[in-house]
C-alpha cells in the first residue's frame, strides 16, 4: 500500500504550500470583516462563507492552517532537542544523572498531559496579545513534551554506549565529548526523527483541544483549535456545512501524518 | 509457626516500592506545585486591596496572611503540614473549601471516567480480538479505519459532536480510550498469535476460541495489564473537554473553571489528586502483572 503514504505525503505537501502561500491565495485577511455579510452562506465571493464576525472562513481557514501546521512542528523540534539533550545526557553518562532523569519523566508521565498542560498555562498571564498566545501555547508544547521522548532516547543511548561501535570507538582513544559527537548522536538520529515526527499530529490534536478550551491561541489569529470553536455555537436550525471543513480538514491532516508515519507491516 | 513465604515478602517488597515511589513522585510534583502557585505573577495580591472602603490597617491585616508565607520552603512546608491535617486550602474563584469541592465533584468524574473505560475496554479489546483471530478480512479493516479516525479528531470536537447529537456525553471518553486500546491490544495480540507455539496449536486443529483463551491472551496479558493503568490517566485527560463542553460538573469541569480564574491553589490540588489516581492505577496494574510475569519466567 505504497501509494497510499504517498498520496498522504503528497496532501500534506499541497496543504503546507497553500498555507504558506496564505498571503497570496487568501482572498482577505484573517481579520478583515465584511460586516453587511456575517453568517454568510459560502458563495464565490467567500468560498467557505463567513463567521459570526462577518470575517471570511477560507481566509481565515488558510491562515489558521499555517499556524498549527508551522508551529506544531516548531514545537516538535523543541521537545526532540531537549529530550535529545537530557534523555542523550542521562543514557551516555548514566549513574545517579539517569536515575533522576528517569525519576523526572516518571513524574512528567504521571500528570495527565491535559491537567498538566493547563495548569502550567494557567501560571502563565491568560489576557495576553494573540502572538504571544500562540508563542506560549506551542512554546507549552514544546517544553512539557519531551518525557516520553527522553526515556526512548535515554533507554537508545544506554544501549549505543555498549554496543560494539562504541566500544571500538573507545578502544582507538575517544572518549567525553567527541565520542558523544562522533558516534552516539548520529546514531540516535534515526530516534529522535522518529520521536519528532510522532509528536506533530499529538501537539495538533492538543492545540485543537485546548483552543477549544479557550486556552489556545487567542482572537483574532486563528487556529485550528480556535477555529473549531465556531463548532460551539452549530445550530440546526441555521446550519452550514461549512463550519465543519476545518474540522474535516483537521482529520485528514493528521490522518496523513499517521499514514506517511505508518509502518509498511500494518498494511500487510 | 509457619516459615515466611518468600513469594509473600518479595510481593511486600514490591508493595513497598510502589508506596515509595507514589510517596516520592507525589512530594516532588507537590514541591513543583507550591513552587509555581509561589512564583507566579500576583502572588500575594489581594484583589480586596483595591476596596477603596478599606482603611489602611484592614490592609495591613490582608497583607499579612501572603507575608507569612514569603519564602519557597517556608511556604512548601505550610503547605504540606495543611496537606497532612486533610486541609487542601480554598478556592479563590469558588470561594469555598478545596475539599469540599473535590467531595462534591470526584465522584461524577470517576462515574464518567469508569464508564469510558469499560466502554473503551470492551469496544477496543473485542474488536482486536476479532481482528486478530478472524479470517473476515472486513472486520480488522473496518475496526482499523474507525479506530484511526477517532484516533484524529480531538476529544473536544467529540463533545462537541455529542453534544449536537444531544447524545450522552459521558459516553465521548469510551471513543477516546477506545482506538488506543485497540491498537495497542491489535498489535499485541497479533505479536502473540504469530508466536510458534500458538502457530503449532492452530495447526494440530484446537479451535479459536480455545487458541485465544489458552495460547494468545495469556501471552499478551502483561503488557494489556500495563496498559490498563496507562488508560486510566487517558481517560482523565479526556475528561475536561468532555465535561466543560457537555456540561457535566467533575474536576475537569472544575479544572477548566480554575484555569480561566487562575485559581493555582484549586488547580494545583486537583493535578495532584488525579496524578495519585493515576499512580495507583498504574502501580496496581504493575502488580497485578507481576505473578503474569512470573509464571512467564
Amino acid at each position: 500500500m505504497k501509494w497510499i503514504r504517498v498520496a498522504a505525503i503528497v496532501f500534506l505537501v499541497a496543504v503546507s504550500s497553500a498555507c504558506l502561500l496564505a498571503d497570496f491565495v487568501a482572498p482577505a485577511s484573517y481579520e478583515q470583516q465584511f460586516r453587511d455579510v456575517p453568517d454568510a452562506a459560502a458563495s464565490a465571493q467567500h468560498l467557505l462563507g463567513t463567521d459570526d464576525l462577518g470575517r471570511d472562513r477560507f481566509s481565515r481557514l488558510l491562515y489558521g492552517t499555517r499556524v498549527s501546521l508551522l508551529l506544531a512542528p516548531a514545537a516538535a523540534l523543541l521537545s526532540s532537542l531537549l529530550a535529545a539533550l537530557i534523555g542523550g545526557a542521562a543514557g551516555f553518562l548514566g549513574g545517579w544523572l539517569e536515575s533522576c532523569v528517569m525519576a523526572a519523566t516518571d513524574l512528567f508521565l504521571s500528570l495527565p498531559w491535559l491537567f498538566l498542560l493547563i495548569t502550567v498555562r494557567a501560571f502563565l498571564p491568560l489576557n495576553v496579545s494573540p502572538f504571544a498566545s500562540v508563542t506560549i501555547t506551542f512554546a507549552l508544547l514544546g517544553f512539557l513534551g519531551w518525557a516520553a521522548a527522553a526515556r526512548v532516547v535515554c533507554a537508545d543511548a544506554r544501549a549505543l554506549c555498549s554496543s560494539d561501535i562504541v566500544l571500538l570507538a573507545r578502544a582507538t582513544g575517544s572518549s567525553g565529548f567527541r565520542l558523544l559527537w562522533r558516534h552516539i548522536v548520529p546514531n540516535l538520529k534515526p530516534v529522535l526523527s522518529a520521536q519528532f515526527w510522532i509528536s506533530i499530529p499529538v501537539f495538533i490534536l492538543t492545540e485543537a483541544n485546548l483552543g477549544m478550551l479557550g486556552l489556545g491561541v487567542a482572537e483574532p489569529l486563528p487556529s485550528w483549535g480556535s477555529m473549531l470553536r465556531e463548532l460551539e455555537s452549530f445550530s440546526a436550525f441555521s446550519a452550514q456545512p461549512c463550519q465543519f471543513v476545518p474540522l474535516v480538514l483537521l482529520v485528514l491532516t493528521v490522518s496523513c501524518f499517521h499514514l506517511a508515519l505508518q509502518k509498511q507491516e500494518l498494511w500487510a | 509457626m509457619q516459615p515466611c513465604d518468600p513469594g509473600d515478602s518479595f510481593s511486600m517488597r514490591r508493595i513497598g516500592k510502589h508506596a515509595a515511589r507514589i510517596l516520592i513522585v507525589l512530594l516532588l510534583g507537590g514541591f513543583l506545585g507550591a513552587t509555581l502557585v509561589r512564583l507566579a505573577p500576583g502572588f500575594g495580591v489581594d484583589e480586596e486591596e483595591l476596596d477603596s472602603r478599606l482603611n489602611q490597617e484592614s490592609i495591613q491585616a490582608l497583607r499579612q496572611t501572603p507575608a507569612a508565607d514569603a519564602s519557597l520552603p517556608g511556604f512548601y512546608l505550610r503547605y504540606l503540614s495543611r496537606l497532612l491535617h486533610g486541609d487542601l486550602g480554598s478556592s479563590q474563584t469558588l470561594h469555598e473549601p478545596v475539599r469540599q469541592l473535590l467531595a462534591e465533584r470526584f465522584p461524577e468524574t470517576l462515574k464518567s471516567v469508569a464508564l469510558g473505560l469499560v466502554l473503551g475496554w470492551t469496544f477496543g479489546l473485542t474488536l482486536a480480538m476479532l481482528a486478530t483471530m478472524s479470517r473476515v478480512w472486513w472486520i480488522g479493516l473496518g475496526a482499523f479505519l474507525l479506530a484511526s479516525v477517532l484516533l484524529c479528531i480531538p476529544a473536544a470536537v467529540l463533545a462537541i459532536l455529542f453534544v449536537i447529537a444531544e447524545a450522552p456525553g459521558r459516553l465521548v471518553i469510551g471513543l477516546i480510550v477506545f482506538p488506543k486500546i485497540f491498537h495497542y491490544a491489535r498489535n499485541l495480540l497479533g505479536q502473540s498469535a504469530s508466536l510458534p507455539h500458538v502457530l503449532t496449536a492452530r495447526a494440530k486443529g484446537l479451535g479459536t476460541l480455545r487458541v485465544l483463551l489458552w495460547h494468545v491472551l495469556p501471552v499478551a496479558a502483561p503488557q494489556l495489564l500495563a496498559l490498563a493503568g496507562v488508560s486510566v490517566s487517558l481517560a482523565f485527560a479526556a475528561a475536561i473537554p468532555v465535561e466543560v463542553l457537555c456540561d457535566l460538573p467533575g474536576i475537569g469541569q472544575l479544572a477548566w473553571k480554575a484555569a480561566l480564574g487562575r485559581d493555582l491553589e484549586l488547580l494545583v490540588n486537583l493535578t495532584m489528586i488525579v496524578t495519585l489516581t493515576t499512580l495507583l492505577a498504574n502501580s496496581a496494574a504493575d502488580l497485578a502483572a507481576q505473578p503474569l510475569h512470573a509464571g512467564e519466567a
